[in-house]
């Protein structure tokens, strides 16, 4: 047997093989044992099904679920000021909320413009050197030059209290999760599962408890955001050096002082990757919050969108965008240097805590300074008014490009073939597919790329959503998900491969893929209507914009990390580039390519459902119509629908062996 | 070594406030609905929160009441957008004080108003409303038979779009809207596909778009609406409207086969704010103008490129025989 088992599989073509028996290339091949097993499943199980239920999913599979949820809506509202759930814990809970908001907010308003800009400043200085404190610095100066200090600070507030909570809220889990084996055992499925959730779906779990407004924004926030921190806080606490700890215990330490001492300190560099995880996607969640009610700048975007004001829904978004920026490369310059173990640079005053005490001295005298001159809020004359002419520009531009620009044709033209060429037949064609077709399809995928776990999970995640009777608007949010992940693909691995090939693109490619990465998925509906006008199109641009600098870095890395030896001898074989890219480079990168597909169909799925507003329809608009119209039992159906789709999309496109890092980073 | 340790005092510093705010707000019971806005009265103020809807005419309304009780009473204002039945909710919690225009939820005014009587009906705004099907007047001139129900199917052929596919397109605008376009559709045995732009935004954009190449479109609008001046428009005739089609429609929405109503648009306030809000509450009682008052700050808001605040700044100096009635109190 041996003799036969020698050459690797993946270097010899297939015909090589000596006479392989019909069993040895099922053991070989596990992928085809698994295709034969659905064949099989196949051939028996669909005459049943068809016969039987025929092609739409079938009415008497569905579950009405409107009924017990618009009770329940109705008795929440009728309780919501007398029953002791929500008197004695629920309002205690939003109680809460509200008064550390106002804590916060208040003090902000308190340090005045001066006060605050400052202080940012000197903390970025302090925690993350010269260059991101001079970013820090114009970023707040922006703002306030944008008109736009007010919502800035009501985001910052939400923002620091909603990071807080997620933090202490995800490192309790972690610990929990760190140190036993079982909770880590059920945690971390279903954390991986928050983490690729869009964030929409998470809006009206809590509207229906505790009504419109900022608790209710700031909850869904932290939902949303600790899961980062609890994931990477229990990996970071189960990866210590198991060599250290014996070390440490054996030198008699208790198991609090174990943890204490050593096991988290080795966690540190994991711990603020999470704290800077958690920072990302709570700025992105309290954006889309606007929508039910956190006040701030993304309140200020969805208003300008409802009025299709692009230039001021712009001058929101810069803040948004600026302050992404800021926090996240003060607390990944934080990370680096706890990492790299060294402590700030520059001389010892700099160090310590007379360094804080400095920050905290000069921050209150340059609050003084703004209350003596006699503007706490940002001086209105000072204000630039950005609106008129980027709605100038837009103008000019809808004139010119939107329509009838000779031979490529205007932006609209390209929407309304995408629409009719694309997006359509894939839509009809997934809805005409039978459901146990589309079962089958997705199993078969699940279980190539991962396990008969993921397939498992990938084809009951399918069957819930025809269970709740959405299998219809499911199959059309599918067909613009699939649409623009391809755009998205073709794009991304054009672009990474380019980048990889050369050191300057990818050196150019770096910041706007920094910049794109920490937008908050909102900003990118503003300039798609603009040009796209309304409906599919525009949601599926807006998504692949959103998804495509994640596909490119890791599809650029994965290249970059292809193992110079193997091209190096196929060079010496004569490969041409082309052929060293199609054979050597791309096989070798699988993994990071799969790994791009699986970010890519996360991202783009976030988006495309956010495209509602700007008529995306489908599964999106539902849950909009259900915010809008109170009707939350439709809204929570589309709600499950999304996360069961996103939970199939992942799974069919998980490898094996998973990500660590949540969005592209 | 000592950057850890600050990082630690910092932490437990911020948990600790954490707890604390949780720990001072629990003592006894938490009524949740009636918790204000964390970002209200943040100068100190006596302070009005205002729900501002989605479409112009209602800013309009917001912008001017803004400016009034912001200048000339000394009031600050917090303005909050919630849709249409999330803000009846807001409003009943306390959340928002008033809703200066809505169109008519009778489902919510039971709830709230009558059953629960958290919400106090505040009157007419002055202002009436009225949702109809339109088509553009270039194309109507062309055409006169379009604006009957009865020919539209003969049309649904130029009506089509990718969107709609092989039928007709009846465009609708935000879901939040009041609408009972599906249901006349499918009574009315229209050939036609109800297409919703998602927002009011997406579907002015989309008029305006049309209106530019002169193409042909059928649409869900309503009066009073700043866009008419721009792009003028004719209203289809539907089904008259009888209160037994009314009737008919209350019981299953589905059965409606008639035309919109006409509605006098409605204030509400919080039955605590109207009792208790001072001069702000009775300034907002006697908040009364005209279509046309409300057209003209619509318009310089929505194509005059002004903000709210400015469009209700030129509106307050150039008709204050309007406002200085609202003043006056009771």
């Amino acid at each position: 047997m041996s003799f036969f088992s020698t050459p690797p599989i993946a270097t010899r073509p297939l015909s090589d093989a000596k006479r392989p028996g019909p069993l040895r290339a099922v053991r070989q091949f596990p992928a085809l044992s698994k295709l034969l097993l659905l064949v099989l499943a196949t051939a028996v199980l669909v005459p049943l099904l068809a016969t039987k239920y025929g092609a739409a999913w079938p009415s008497s599979l569905t579950v009405d679920v409107s009924g017990p949820l618009g009770k329940t809506s109705d008795w929440i509202i009728d309780n919501r000021d007398s029953h002791w759930l929500f008197v004695y814990f629920l309002g205690h809970l939003s109680n809460a909320v509200v008064i550390s908001v106002r804590a916060v907010y208040m003090l902000l308003l308190a340090l005045g413009w001066t006060g605050v800009t400052a202080g940012v400043t000197l903390i970025a200085w302090r925690v993350a050197g010269l260059r991101i404190a001079a970013i820090s610095l114009i970023s707040f100066l922006v703002s306030g030059l944008l008109g736009m200090w007010v919502p800035t600070m009501q985001t910052l507030a939400l923002m620091v209290v909603a990071v807080v909570f997620s933090v202490v809220v995800g490192a309790l889990l972690g610990l929990a999760g760190g140190l036993s084996e079982r909770l880590f055992r059920i945690l971390r499925p279903v954390l991986d599962t928050m983490q690729v959730l869009p964030a929409f779906a998470y809006l009206l779990p809590v509207v229906l408890v505790f009504g419109i407004g900022v608790p209710a924004a700031l909850l869904a926030t932290v939902i949303y955001a600790a899961p980062p921190m609890a994931r990477l806080t229990a990996l970071g606490l189960r990866g210590a050096d198991p060599g250290v700890l014996e070390a440490v215990s054996s030198l008699g330490a208790t198991g609090r002082q174990r943890l204490l001492t050593a096991r988290l300190p080795l966690a540190r560099k994991e711990l603020l990757l999470g704290v800077n995880q958690s920072i990302m996607m709570a700025l992105g969640m309290v954006v889309i919050a606007s929508m039910i009610g956190a006040a701030g700048l993304g309140d200020r975007v969805y208003q300008a969108l409802a009025s299709v004001d692009v230039g001021a829904a712009l001058a929101a978004a810069i803040p948004i965008v600026l302050l992404a920026i800021v926090m996240d490369r003060t607390t990944a310059a934080a990370g680096e240097r706890l990492g790299a173990g060294t402590s700030a640079p520059g001389p010892a005053w700099l160090r310590g805590w007379q360094a804080w005490t400095g920050i905290a001295v000069v921050t209150a005298g340059l609050a003084l300074v703004g209350r003596l001159s006699g503007s706490l809020v940002w001086p209105g004359a000072w204000a630039v008014d950005l609106a008129r002419p980027v709605n100038d520009f837009k103008e000019w531009m809808v004139d010119h490009l939107y329509s009838g620009v000779p031979v490529i044709g205007g932006t609209a033209d390209w929407a309304e073939h995408f629409t009719n060429w694309v997006l359509n037949p894939l839509r009809d064609g997934l809805t005409a597919l039978p459901w146990y077709g589309t079962l089958l399809i997705v199993a078969a995928l699940a279980w190539l790329i991962g396990t008969w776990r993921t397939a498992l999970t990938a084809v009951l995640a399918m069957a819930a959503i025809g269970v709740l009777g959405v299998w219809k608007p499911s199959m059309n949010t599918l067909s613009q998900v699939l649409a623009a992940l391809v755009v998205t693909l073709v794009l991304g691995f054009g672009v990474g491969i380019l980048a990889a090939g050369s050191k300057r693109l990818e050196a150019i490619l770096r910041p706007v893929l920094d910049v794109m990465q920490t937008m908050p998925q909102f900003v990118y509906l503003i300039p798609v209507v603009a040009l796209f006008a309304v409906g599919r199109a525009p949601a599926a641009a807006a998504a692949v914009v959103y998804a495509l600098p994640a596909v490119i870095r890791i599809t650029t890395q994965g290249l970059r990390q292809v193992d110079p030896g193997a091209m190096e001898s196929a060079r010496s074989l004569g490969a041409t580039r082309w052929q060293i890219l199609r054979q050597v480079q791309l096989p070798l990168a699988r993994p990071a390519l799969l790994l791009a597909v699986n970010q890519g169909v996360v991202l783009v799925l976030a988006v495309v459902i956010i495209g509602g507003l700007v008529g995306g329809g489908a599964l999106g608009y539902d849950v909009v119509t259900g915010l809008a119209t109170g009707d939350l039992g439709l809204g929570l159906v589309a709600g499950v629908a999304i996360v069961c789709l996103g939970l199939m999309l992942d799974r069919v496109t998980q490898p094996t062996e998973r990500r660590t890092t949540g969005k592209g980073v | 070594m000592s950057r850890k340790r600050t990082m630690i005092i910092g932490t437990a510093a911020l948990a600790g406030t954490a707890v604390l705010s949780l720990s001072l707000s629990s003592c006894g019971k938490a009524d949740m609905t009636k918790q204000a806005s964390p970002f209200a009265a943040a100068k100190g103020s006596k302070s009005v929160t205002l729900s501002v809807q989605t479409w112009v005419g209602a800013q309009s309304n917001v912008a001017v009441a803004k400016y009034l009780l912001e200048n000339k009473m000394g009031y600050h204002v917090d303005t909050v957008q919630v849709d249409e039945i999330p803000a009846w909710d807001a409003l009943s919690q306390g959340r928002v004080d008033a809703i200066l225009e809505d169109w008519g939820h009778p489902e919510q005014e039971q709830r709230y108003v009558k059953d629960k009587k958290t919400i106090t009906a505040g009157g007419g705004n002055g202002v009436t409303g009225h949702i109809g099907w339109y088509v553009p007047k270039y194309w109507a001139d062309k055409h006169p038979e379009v604006t009957n129900w009865k020919n539209l199917n003969k049309f649904a052929k130029q009506l089509r779009t990718s969107e709609s596919g092989n039928k007709g397109q009846l465009m609708d605008g935000s879901p939040s809207y009041v609408t009972n376009d599906k249901a006349l559709v499918k009574n009315l045995k229209l050939d036609y596909e109800v297409v919703f732009a998602g927002s009011e935004a997406a579907q002015i954009t989309q008029i305006q778009q049309f209106a530019k190449q002169k193409k042909p479109f059928l649409t869900y609008w309503y009066e009073p609406q700043w866009l008419f001046n721009q792009v003028p428009m004719v209203e289809v005739k539907l089904p008259k409207y009888t209160d037994a089609c009314a009737e008919k429609g209350t019981k299953d929405p589905t059965s409606i086969d008639c035309a919109y109503p006409t509605t006098p648009l409605q204030k509400y306030f919080n039955t605590e704010f109207a009792k208790k809000g001072g001069s702000a509450a009775a300034f907002l009682k006697n908040f009364k103008w005209t279509k046309d008052d409300q057209n003209e700050v619509s318009e310089s808001i929505a194509s005059g490129g002004l903000s709210a605040d400015e469009a209700a700044k030129r509106w307050v100096e150039k008709h204050p025989d309007v406002w200085k009635k609202w003043l006056t109190k009771k």
